[in-house]
This record gives structure tokens, C-alpha cells and sequence, in this order.
């Protein structure tokens, strides 16, 4: 499975040039706007093309993504998907309760992790060492909140809670909490 | 001697016939009259200066948060921070945006109307609810540390391990107070719109109403040209009325939310500890955001495209371009405000895989539609005047139509499947999407609006120095849209949200994020100097005393 991090490389890639374009039209309008010149009503076709643009813009972000971002369609389906391991955490007073003090997971395995809340709205991420992110989703009380994830090279994971749960779930971390290793 | 220790002393900014003492105690060649301004000029005008006090307490909670995050202070403990980032978007959003937008559409929509105010005093306790409401939770989040967060997530609000109940109780009182307020100016405008004032002839109330709501700019699209209805009421009024139905919906969820707690808060002193599994924090979380959002992608967007189009207006002189159409996406934006709730939820696995792929994804890219419909409309309404002046109104309005440009694509990334994954709760949405959003696309929009309606609402008051509306200018675009691109690349590279780094994790961002939120902090100083230089200090307090002439009057009879 493509990591995370091409992701959002790509995302970085994408909206920066997004980003220097707008910003180079908007000062390129605002230069022009006070011109010499006359005054010209824009045209309906081109107002109607900048409609149709946005339509297609807006539905084929979501198309591309969902087939070349392999975990969506992955989450979507994951009732279907069988897990080769998984794992149940519970969380109360702040804190993850782990199944075992490792959690040991094989390249290319998938796995699947169950996280319980026992009493507030929680978070569950896995960051690498650099502290970029791998993956995240909430944790909420009274609800099954299921993960599964395929990882594709070998690394060591850090758990922390990503959602804020008051003053004391700021350093909700587990650090090195997960070894992906070779088969 | 005190000039000199301020900024203007090295623009070279002086006047020529008033010496410092003078125009600071009289404003700018005394030409702010306090005493010459109607009731509903002296509103309005209390609701800005409000605005901006509240506007001031948030730049100031946010330059104290951009160092935290590049180092924790240690005369603030982390739960008075926490605090800091409960109060910071509330005081922001409610004492700010709120008293400035319902002081400018107080004011406006009597005066698109041609008719007054449906009633003053319900204006007046609008102004006077929503500054001490804001107090109120303000002093409640500085005295007790009570920090759920804006979000409020189930059973957070009713952990009394970590907050003080009988602070809690405060806090949500001063929010209701402010969503009181609320609904007096819901009601306020509403009535406006459709009343009958004394000796008129009879209003036609019912199509009025519709025409606001988009009605017949909705069927004249279906109409041939010669068969088009003219519209009874005009597009920012129509905006400003769609706008003000989510304003209305979103206040009803936020005081049920608040009776909800406040009866675990209130059970919880006399000595009941409720359940707190006696509410699903799922279903607390959908309701909640269904309410949340109707500010954020509802009231904000339809107000923002409304002004932008009323500005446009103004400054042009012209008709907007493609009328029927703005009006119809109005309605739409309206349709799509109240079931875009869902992207706030696309990582919560319990939550059902249709509503994230219909709600959180499809119906959200609909405001990629909406909002560039709005931006296109604006530019196209500008461009059909060239050459036009580059005024105050005109830059920050182009500043504003960037920042939404900037931040609605943004927050359609994130309203991804996939995307949402590795972006929630990072500070890719604060940052690039929120702050953008707020700072740069809705605060610009306003400071637009102010400073066309500055002449207006003072009785020709002149601005004290152009070179600082300059610098509040380039000052907030540069640090709005850098703090912002900071805090999104620090997202980018995993940085949460809601949370303390105590080892600088990510300090080469935090820096220059900060660097840019001091910016943001001079861009308000230069602002509200040159404001308090233009009135005077006697006008300012000239705007907290009773006026003399008629409530009716939107303006003196010789300003007309």
C-alpha cells in the first residue's frame, strides 16, 4: 500500500501550485482593475465554462482520490476485509490500555486496530519517529472505532491521542509502541 | 514626545494644522461630531468598537498561543492555556464577528430598504447581550480554567475531574446570553423586512419574505426575460436574510446543547451525578456539528458572498452581474449549509459510510460550486467598471475574495475520504483552511466593509492616515496568508492540533508562524490607532451616549 507520506506529498505539490497561481491572478486583477481602459461585461460563456469547471473539479477530486488513496476504499469495505491481526486497545482516565506492551506487526500484514473509550472522546494516531503522521481517526465513548491498515515497509510507531480530551490528555503518547518488521 | 515612540513617527505621518494632543482628543480636524448622529449611527457604531475590543482580546490570546507553540510559557500553566484556546475562537466568532456583522446589517438592511429599523431598543439589546455574554464566558474560561473546547465533545463538558462545574455554569450562561442576543437580531431583521411601518401603506409581508429567501430569483430562471419578476427586496438584503435562518438555527442548537449541560453542570452541584452515558456522544457529536457547521459553512459563506456583492455594488455603481443566478446559488448555499455536517465526522468510525461519502464529501464539494459562483460574480461585477480607483474597500475586498479563494479549496481537500485520514485534527485545518478562512477571507471582507461605511455611519469623519490603512493592509494579507501556509506545512508534517509540543518538534514553522501572527497583531494596532486618531477620543466616548434625534432616522435630515 502507497505510504501516507506520498500522500501528502503530492497534496503539498498540488496546493502550493494551486495557491501561487490564485495569489499571482489576484494581484495580476487587482493590477489591471485600475487600468486605463474600458470597462467590457464578461461574458455568460465564460462565466457557464468556470461553472462547468468547478462541477467536474469538485465530483473528480473525490474519484481520483478514492481510486489511487488505497486505504478509502479500504475503510469503506473494512466489514469485508479479514484482518491477519487484530488488536483491542481500551482507553480510561487518559490513558491507552494495550494488549500486550509491544504490538508486533509483519510487512504487509493487515492490521486491524479496535479502540474502546471507557469514559471521554478520544484520539488514536500512529506517528513515525520524525513525528509525521501515518494514519488517525476519533475515538468516541459507547462505539466500536475500528482501523485497518496495511503496512508496507518495516518501522517503529508511536501511538498518541489526537483529539483533545481536556488538560490531562495533552501528552496522551506511547512511544515506539509498534514494531513493523520484515517476514 | 509620546509620537515618537509610536509607528507613525517613522511614516511621516503628521497632520498640518492639529497638533498630536488635539486629534487624539478630538479626532482627525475635528470633523467626528458625536452629537450630530442618529440613534442607529451611534449602534452601529458601538457595535464595531465592540467588535474590535473583542477582535483585540482574540489577536491577543492568538499571539500568546503562536508562542506556546514554540515554547511553553511558564507563568502559564497548561490548563489555563487550554482555557486560552477555549475562550480564543468563541470571543473571536461571538464578541467579534457577531457584534460587527449585526451592527453592519443592522444598520443596512433599514437602509436598502428605504424604511426603519423594526425596533431600536431590540437592536440595542442585541449590542448589549452579545458584549456581556462574550464577558461572561470570557471571565468564567479566565477565572475557573473551564476548557471543553468550542467543539464540546461529549462527556467533555461534564468531567468534573478536570473542570470546576460552577465555572462551567458561567461559561454556558455567557453563551446563552449571546444566543439570546442572537435571536433579538434574527427577529430584528425578519421584521424589518416585512413590516409595515406607521403610516406606509400596507407592506405585502408574505412576498417579501419569499422574495428574501430567494424565491423569485430562484423561479426567474425559469422564466423567459420579458415574464421576470422584479425582485421586492435587493440581493444583499435577500444574502443577509439567508444568512440569518442559519443564524437562527444554529442559536436554537447551541441553547439546547447549553440547557443540556447545564443540567448535568447544576445536577452535579446539588450533589446528582447523571450518567453521562445517558447521551450517546455519537449522535451528541452529529447534532452539535449540524449546529456548528450552520456557522461556519452557512451563516459565513452566505453573509461573506452577500457583502461581497453589496460591496461590489457600491463601489462599482453598477448592477451585479449575473443577478438571477447569485440569487439561485444563495438558496442552494442555503440547501447545502444545512447537510454538509458530516465532514467534520469522516474519522469517526462508527459513524455511517453514507453520510461521510454523501454528506461529508459530495455535498461538501457543492461549496467549491457556491463560493466560486460568489467569487466569480464579484470579480465579473468589478472588472465591468475599469478603471476603478484601488480604495480601501476595493484592496480589502480583493484580500477577502483571496482568503476564501485560498481557504474553501483547502477545506474541500480535507473533506476527503482519504485525505481526512492524515489531515483531521492537524494543524492543516486551523491553518490553511480556518485561519485563512476567517483572518484573511471573512475579517478582510469586513474591514472592506468598514471602511466604506466609515464616511457614512460618522457624517463624513475623515480617515487620520492613509499610509496606516496601508500598512493594516499589506501587514494582515501577508500575515494571514503566512501564518496560515506555516501552520498548514507543520500539518503537513504531522503537527496536531489541541495539543502542547514541549520539545520544538516543529519550531522552524512555529517561528515563522509567529512571526507572521505579529504582523497580525501591528496590522490591528496601525488599524485601531488610525481609527481612535480619526474620532477622537471624545467621539468615542461621544458613540456610548444617549442621541438626541429620532430613533426612526438611519441619518441626519442634511445627510440624506
Amino acid at each position: 500500500m502507497v505510504d501516507s507520506q506520498v500522500v501528502l506529498n503530492g497534496q503539498t505539490i498540488a496546493y502550493s501550485c494551486y495557491a501561487i497561481a490564485i495569489i499571482l491572478l489576484m494581484l495580476w486583477f487587482g493590477l489591471n482593475i485600475t487600468k486605463t481602459g474600458k470597462g467590457s461585461k464578461v461574458s455568460s460563456a465564460l462565466f457557464y465554462s468556470f461553472v462547468a469547471f468547478l462541477i467536474v473539479l469538485g465530483v473528480s477530486l473525490h474519484i481520483v482520490t478514492y481510486n489511487t488513496i488505497p486505504w478509502a476504499s479500504m475503510d469503506l469495505n473494512r466489514k469485508e476485509i479479514k484482518a491477519d491481526k487484530v488488536f483491542e486497545i481500551s482507553v480510561e482516565n487518559h490513558k491507552f490500555i494495550l494488549p500486550s506492551e509491544k504490538l508486533v506487526i509483519n510487512v504487509n500484514d493487515k492490521a486491524m486496530f479496535k479502540v474502546y473509550s471507557k469514559d471521554l472522546t478520544y484520539g488514536f494516531g500512529l506517528f513515525r519517529t520524525d513525528n509525521s503522521m501515518v494514519f488517525q481517526m476519533q475515538v468516541v465513548p459507547g462505539h466500536l472505532n475500528d482501523i485497518l491498515w496495511k503496512f508496507d515497509k518495516p518501522g517503529v510507531y508511536t501511538i498518541r491521542s489526537t483529539e483533545y480530551s481536556g488538560p490531562k490528555g495533552a501528552q496522551m503518547i506511547l512511544k515506539d509502541v509498534i514494531e513493523v518488521v520484515a517476514n | 514626545m509620546l509620537l515618537k515612540w509610536l509607528p507613525i513617527s517613522s511614516l511621516n505621518i503628521k497632520t498640518e494644522d492639529m497638533n498630536f494632543k488635539d486629534t487624539f482628543m478630538n479626532g482627525e480636524q475635528g470633523l467626528f461630531k458625536p452629537a450630530t448622529l442618529t440613534p442607529m449611527q451611534k449602534l452601529v457604531l458601538r457595535f464595531v468598537v465592540i467588535g474590535l475590543i473583542y477582535y483585540g482580546f482574540a489577536v491577543i490570546e492568538g499571539m500568546i498561543m503562536r508562542i506556546y507553540q514554540i515554547q511553553p510559557i511558564e507563568a502559564i500553566p497548561d490548563f489555563q492555556y487550554f482555557a486560552i484556546l477555549t475562550a480564543h475562537p468563541l470571543v473571536g466568532i461571538f464578541g467579534s464577528t457577531y457584534s460587527i456583522v449585526f451592527g453592519a446589517f443592522l444598520f443596512l438592511v433599514p437602509f436598502l430598504m428605504k424604511k426603519p429599523l423594526w425596533s431600536y431598543k431590540l437592536g440595542n439589546w442585541t449590542c448589549i447581550l452579545i458584549g456581556t455574554g462574550t464577558l461572561t464566558f470570557w471571565l468564567a474560561g479566565f477565572f475557573t480554567h473551564y476548557a471543553p473546547l468550542y467543539t464540546l465533545y461529549w462527556p467533555l463538558p461534564a468531567d468534573f475531574s478536570q473542570f470546576n462545574p460552577l465555572g462551567g455554569t458561567f461559561f454556558v450562561l455567557g453563551i446563552a446570553i449571546v444566543m439570546l442576543g442572537t435571536v433579538f437580531f434574527v427577529i430584528n431583521i425578519f421584521k424589518t423586512i416585512v413590516y409595515t411601518p406607521e403610516g406606509w401603506e400596507k407592506q405585502p409581508s408574505k412576498k417579501l419574505f419569499l422574495s428574501a429567501m430567494g424565491l423569485s430569483g430562484m423561479t426567474n430562471l425559469f422564466r423567459k426575460k420579458e415574464n421576470q419578476k422584479e425582485h421586492l427586496v435587493s440581493l444583499p438584503v435577500a444574502a443577509i436574510a439567508r444568512g440569518t435562518v442559519d443564524t437562527m438555527l444554529n442559536a436554537g442548537i447551541i441553547l439546547f446543547t447549553g440547557v443540556l449541560i447545564l443540567v448535568y453542570l447544576i445536577a452535579h452541584q446539588v450533589g446528582f451525578d447523571l450518567k453521562n452515558s445517558a447521551v450517546d456522544a455519537l449522535l451528541y457529536k452529529n447534532w452539535f456539528w449540524w449546529g456548528l457547521d450552520l456557522i461556519a459553512d452557512g451563516l459565513v459563506l452566505i453573509f461573506v458572498a452577500g457583502t461581497w456583492y453589496l460591496l461590489a455594488m457600491l463601489i462599482t455603481g453598477k448592477d451585479l452581474f449575473m443577478q438571477n443566478i447569485a440569487r439561485a446559488a444563495l438558496l442552494l448555499e442555503l440547501v447545502v449549509s444545512w447537510t454538509v455536517w458530516s465532514h467534520h465526522l469522516m474519522s469517526d468510525q462508527a459513524q455511517p459510510g453514507i453520510l461521510k461519502v454523501v454528506s461529508g464529501e459530495m455535498v461538501t464539494a457543492f461549496e467549491l460550486i457556491t463560493q466560486g459562483l460568489a467569487f466569480f460574480i464579484t470579480l465579473a461585477t468589478l472588472w465591468s467598471a475599469r478603471p476603478l480607483k484601488m480604495t480601501n474597500p476595493l484592496k480589502f475586498l480583493l484580500g477577502g475574495l483571496l482568503g476564501f479563494a485560498l481557504a474553501v479549496p483547502a477545506g474541500i481537500m480535507q473533506a476527503d475520504l482519504g485525505l481526512n485520514r492524515i489531515l483531521h485534527n492537524t494543524q492543516w485545518i486551523i491553518g490553511p483552511h480556518v485561519h485563512v478562512a476567517i483572518l484573511v477571507g471573512l475579517t478582510m471582507t469586513l474591514y472592506s466593509a468598514i471602511y466604506i461605511l466609515f464616511p457614512i455611519v460618522t457624517n463624513g469623519a475623515k480617515l487620520y492616515s492613509q499610509k496606516l490603512a496601508n500598512f493594516h493592509f499589506w501587514a494582515h494579507l501577508i500575515g494571514g496568508i503566512g501564518m496560515g501556509a506555516f501552520m498548514g506545512m507543520a500539518g503537513l508534517k504531522g503537527m496536531l492540533r489541541r495539543t502542547i509540543y514541549l520539545n520544538g518538534e516543529f519550531n522552524l514553522y512555529m517561528i515563522l508562524a509567529g512571526i507572521c501572527g505579529s504582523l497580525l497583531l501591528l496590522a490591528f494596532l496601525a488599524f485601531f490607532y488610525n481609527i481612535v486618531m480619526s474620532v477622537g477620543l471624545k467621539g468615542v466616548i461621544g458613540i456610548f451616549t444617549p442621541s438626541k434625534l429620532n430613533e426612526k432616522e438611519l441619518l441626519p435630515a442634511e445627510e440624506k
